[in-house]
């Protein structure tokens, strides 16, 4: 049990997220979490407004309940499967981020100076949190699929577009860290 | 209804993986970025090799779903703009917020309530991206 309530290793991890993705193939589905992205503004009325989000969204009723798992699996990991959530990344990261004023870093799941209550007082978070997740909105739509649907379906269906996309993602990843943030923090 | 709840198990599954592997940790995201460690390139590696092993397998033993349903997985449309230019997009969110969409819905549940902004402002490009759809170099 004690095991089970550590950080799960990526030779554990891995394999559960092919798992997942054998699943959901198996059901005769697909593994991709952003498209509930794009049915969601259509649930919320954006087939008025582009003909993007005109679909029959109730054919992807399954993914969406699939999403609605992903939020009760985190609930039930973060209070039931876990003692210590602090997460011990490597020690120049540690550094690094305590310099840009992430003092939480080496001592938390999450840094709290981004993901603490406290975040909602601070404009300047909220218009980064804002961004990042327009990013990530704008950049998975555009590129047809995120890290569950490019990084994981596509390469495994040895699809070379996913492979430009997952490329993508790291030049994107790359410059953020190690251009923005000295500028931003 | 029955069918309903294979699909939240499955979520709930991976929701748990997503937290227990740290992989919805934003932590490990800037780690990541930083070459540091090789927990997520272990992650994503070894979900990728299995994935590859599995997707093949299927491709060629043409079974059908457990559902009795053709089973049937789709190649992606070719070009190189829209997977480039997207792909970096996407990239500079991932590493700025710390998490892709299905930690976002992770760490909804794990309680860190922030991560509503991000998920809001992930609707809004998302819905941007909509309008602007047919202007956009594809």
């Amino acid at each position: 049990m004690d095991i089970l309530l550590q950080p799960w290793p990526w030779y554990v991890s891995g394999p559960l997220i092919a798992l997942t993705m054998a699943i959901l193939i198996l059901l005769g589905k697909r593994f991709g979490m952003s498209s509930n992205l794009r049915t969601l503004c259509t649930i919320a009325g954006g087939d008025r407004a582009a003909e993007f989000f005109r679909f029959d969204w109730k054919a992807q009723r399954w993914n969406l309940l699939v999403a609605l798992g992903v939020v009760i699996g985190g609930f039930i990991a973060m209070n039931f499967l876990t003692l210590d959530t602090a997460v011990a990344i490597g020690p120049e990261s540690i550094g690094q981020l305590q310099q840009y004023g992430f003092e939480s870093a080496g001592n938390a799941y999450m840094p709290v100076e981004f993901f603490g209550n406290e975040a909602f007082s601070r404009p300047r978070t909220l218009l980064l949190l804002v961004i990042g997740g327009f990013l990530v909105g704008f950049g998975a739509r555009y590129a047809g699929g995120c890290t569950s649907g490019h990084a994981i379906s596509g390469l495994s269906n040895l699809q070379l577009p996913s492979l430009i996309a997952v490329i993508g993602f790291f030049v994107g990843g790359l410059v953020m860290v190690h251009l923005i943030f000295p500028l931003i923090f | 209804m029955m069918r309903s709840i294979i699909y939240v198990l499955v979520g709930i599954f991976f929701g748990v993986v997503m937290f227990k592997s740290e992989a919805a940790s934003w932590f490990r995201i800037y780690e990541m970025f930083q070459f540091e460690a090789f927990h997520m390139y272990g992650i994503i590696g070894s979900a990728l090799i299995l994935g590859m092993i599995f997707t093949q397998w299927v491709k060629k033993s043409n079974r059908k779903s457990l559902f009795g349903d053709d089973i049937v997985i789709a190649d992606k449309a070719k070009s190189f703009t829209r997977y480039a230019v997207g792909g970096v997009l996407f990239g500079l969110g991932w590493a700025l917020a710390g998490a892709c969409p299905g930690p976002m819905y992770t760490l909804l549940g794990a309680g860190f309530m922030p991560i509503l902004v991000v998920i809001f402002g992930a609707l809004l490009g998302t819905f941007i991206y909509g309008l602007l759809k047919n202007k956009l170099p594809h």
